[in-house]
């Protein structure tokens, strides 16, 4: 850590003040541009969702199914304009509006296992398609068996 | 025998060393930049037919190398040293290029400061006696870089402002005892200094308390003026790195004029998007084998001090939250 | 039909800037992972407490789309497993509920990266 040299620091500076300047020169996030671009893009792709869902509740399918469907619908819309390489260039501007919907998911799933892949099918494409995925199932799965302990334990 | 180390970090040499000749090539965003036109060799795409980007960039290694190697006129028997370096894991792209070359081979890493290292390096190998001739060229790629210190390329994410966009690139350069071609006098070898930031998004950051310790120890032990020098250019550090370095070489009582600026500056157009600007290895590489030879060549500019910057850190040691210590290696080029 | 949408457009924009705050206003190492898993995660807690429920009466996808939907999917299939199984259905009841996105994900996300090659 800083101050600790052998020898003394020649700049004059100390680590306590540079923090706080790079505090002042850094560039701040622009959260109400990013914010707008989460909330037209995010909104865009639920509301494409809900279109999905509509058309397959017209083929006949319960609330319950369309939903489901949909939502699978959306993985592989996600998963296939990764491949394409066109979600990183929605991401550049949507920031959260492309990373929460399970689009997103999608593309945290695919994007590392296609680049991984020149590693091998089992190791490179197999291992990677986790790298966002297993925290998302280990943290997901986990919570819903403790809420379904609970239950259990209240009823 | 005359010691030629100078002062706290610096070493003068007895025969300046020559920069016989230089050779860069990159990717097609760099040669779409303002610079250009300076590059020697341009590749049509990141991958260029290779089947992985990091063989990819081990081939754009290879390919400066050899151009300088040609350039130089120097048979290859005479090349007593390949010095090179990278930033991947293990330094794999140069020791790929150095399995192709066959030279001997010294392995350099100094992140992407090991240009400014391997010239320093080179120089003294030279003035020491224990070579004829040294080759000395650095790599790095946007794509290899990206998936082994930041996120998947495909994946979706804004870049914060303050990161830096690493350039795909090689330079390599031929130095030999003496000869036609700009002379490196004196290099100052940094140490590394770690001033507590630890966001990798904002490495300019890290690494400017080093650059300017560097720059002001250089200065005090040639007992010269920031305004001995035509050009003061730093490797990498972009444009937060160049306004902290400002602000603390201000503050130490040495200010940098319009001579300072930065390789990671001047690669770019803001039009790119890149945020901060280049980085990498071949950031400084390309750069200095291409413009800064130029202008040198051409009498324009008489004194450079070229200091490549270094981030010291790793994935790993960024995920254990542990800060980025940074390093700054100054070479003098004299036309 | 067509207000589903509208609303739906209204919910899951209002869940995009949440996390958009979410990364915007914490450290730079908090990345998209840990906007997914607090997401997640999240929305299994609201989903468990029966605060997501109406979000999703209201929003429709806007809900269900972004990745809290899948947490209170987790959740609400995990109280169901319970209710249908007892003890051995906090196991089952979740993944079963989720098994189509899971398997949908795994699936399509092998094909398409065994399919396209990377374009940096």
């Amino acid at each position: 850590m800083p101050g600790q040299n052998l020898r003394p620091p020649t700049i004059a500076v100390t680590p306590q003040d540079y923090q706080d300047l790079t505090k002042k020169l850094t560039p701040k996030p622009t959260i109400v541009r990013n914010s707008f671009w989460a909330f037209m893009v995010g909104g865009a792709i639920c509301a494409l969702g809900q279109v999905i869902i509509n058309l397959f509740a017209a083929a006949g399918l319960g609330r319950q199914e369309a939903s489901t469907a949909a939502t699978a619908s959306m993985i592989l819309l996600g998963a296939l304009l990764t491949g394409i390489g066109v979600y990183d260039e929605i991401g550049k501007y949507a920031g959260a509006g492309s990373i929460v919907p399970v689009t997103g998911f999608a593309n945290s799933i695919v994007a590392p296992a296609l680049e991984f892949k020149r590693e091998g099918y089992v190791l490179g494409v197999g291992a990677r398609l986790f790298t966002v995925a297993g925290p998302v199932l280990v943290f997901g799965i986990s919570t819903s068996i403790v809420v379904g302990m609970v239950y259990y334990l209240w009823h | 025998m005359n010691l030629k180390h100078v002062g706290n970090q610096t070493v003068v040499f007895a025969n300046s060393p020559v920069i016989l000749s230089s050779y860069s090539v990159v990717g097609p965003m760099e040669a779409q930049g303002p610079l250009g036109k300076t590059f020697d060799k341009v590749w049509p795409d990141n991958i260029n037919g290779e089947k992985s980007w990091e063989i990819a960039e081990s081939k754009l290694l290879q390919e400066a190398m050899q151009g300088a190697i040609d350039q130089a006129g120097v048979p290859s028997d005479q090349i007593d040293f390949m010095l090179a370096g990278d930033l991947l894991n293990q330094i794999i792209s140069s020791n790929f290029a150095a399995r192709k070359l066959g030279l001997p081979f010294i392995g350099l890493y100094g992140a992407c400061s090991t240009m400014a290292l391997g010239m320093a390096v080179g120089s003294m190998l030279i003035d020491g006696g224990f070579a004829r001739h040294v080759l000395v060229g650095v790599s790095s790629h946007h794509d290899t870089a990206e998936r082994q210190y930041r996120l998947p390329t495909e994946q979706g994410g804004q870049r914060s402002l303050s990161a830096q966009w690493t350039v795909t690139g090689a330079g390599a350069i031929v130095l030999g005892p003496s000869g036609a071609g700009p002379r490196i006098p004196a290099v100052t070898l940094g140490r590394v200094l770690d001033y507590g930031e630890t966001d990798a998004g904002n490495m300019g950051a890290a690494m400017a308390p080093a650059i300017a310790d560097t720059i002001l120890n250089h200065l005090q032990d040639l007992q010269r003026q920031p305004t001995d020098y035509n050009l003061i250019a730093s490797g990498d550090l972009g444009s937060v790195g160049v306004d902290l370095t400002r602000q603390v070489m201000q503050r130490s009582g040495t200010p940098l004029g319009p001579e300072y600026t930065d390789c990671g500056l001047l690669i770019y157009d803001q039009k790119q998007d890149v945020h901060a600007g280049g980085s990498g290895c071949g950031c400084s590489a390309v750069v200095f084998a291409g413009s800064i030879m130029q202008r040198l060549k051409a009498g324009e500019l008489k004194r450079v001090l070229l200091i490549g910057s270094g981030a010291l850190h790793s994935p790993t040691s960024s995920l254990q939250g542990e800060s980025i210590p940074g390093i700054g290696h100054a070479v003098v080029i004299e036309a | 039909m067509f207000e589903m949408v509208v609303s739906a457009f209204l919910v899951g924009g209002v869940i995009c800037v949440l996390g958009q705050l979410l990364m915007d206003l914490t450290k730079p190492s908090f990345t998209p992972a840990h906007v997914l898993v607090t997401f997640v995660t999240g929305g299994a807690i609201l989903g468990a407490l029966g605060w997501y429920r109406p979000l999703v009466d209201i929003g429709g996808a806007g809900a269900t789309i972004p990745l809290s939907g899948f947490g209170y999917i987790l959740a609400k299939g995990a109280i169901e497993g319970v209710s249908q199984r007892g003890f051995i259905g906090a196991f089952s009841g979740g993944v079963e509920a989720a098994a189509v996105g899971i398997a949908a994900a795994v699936l399509f996300g092998y094909l398409v990266s065994v399919t396209f090659n990377p374009k940096g």
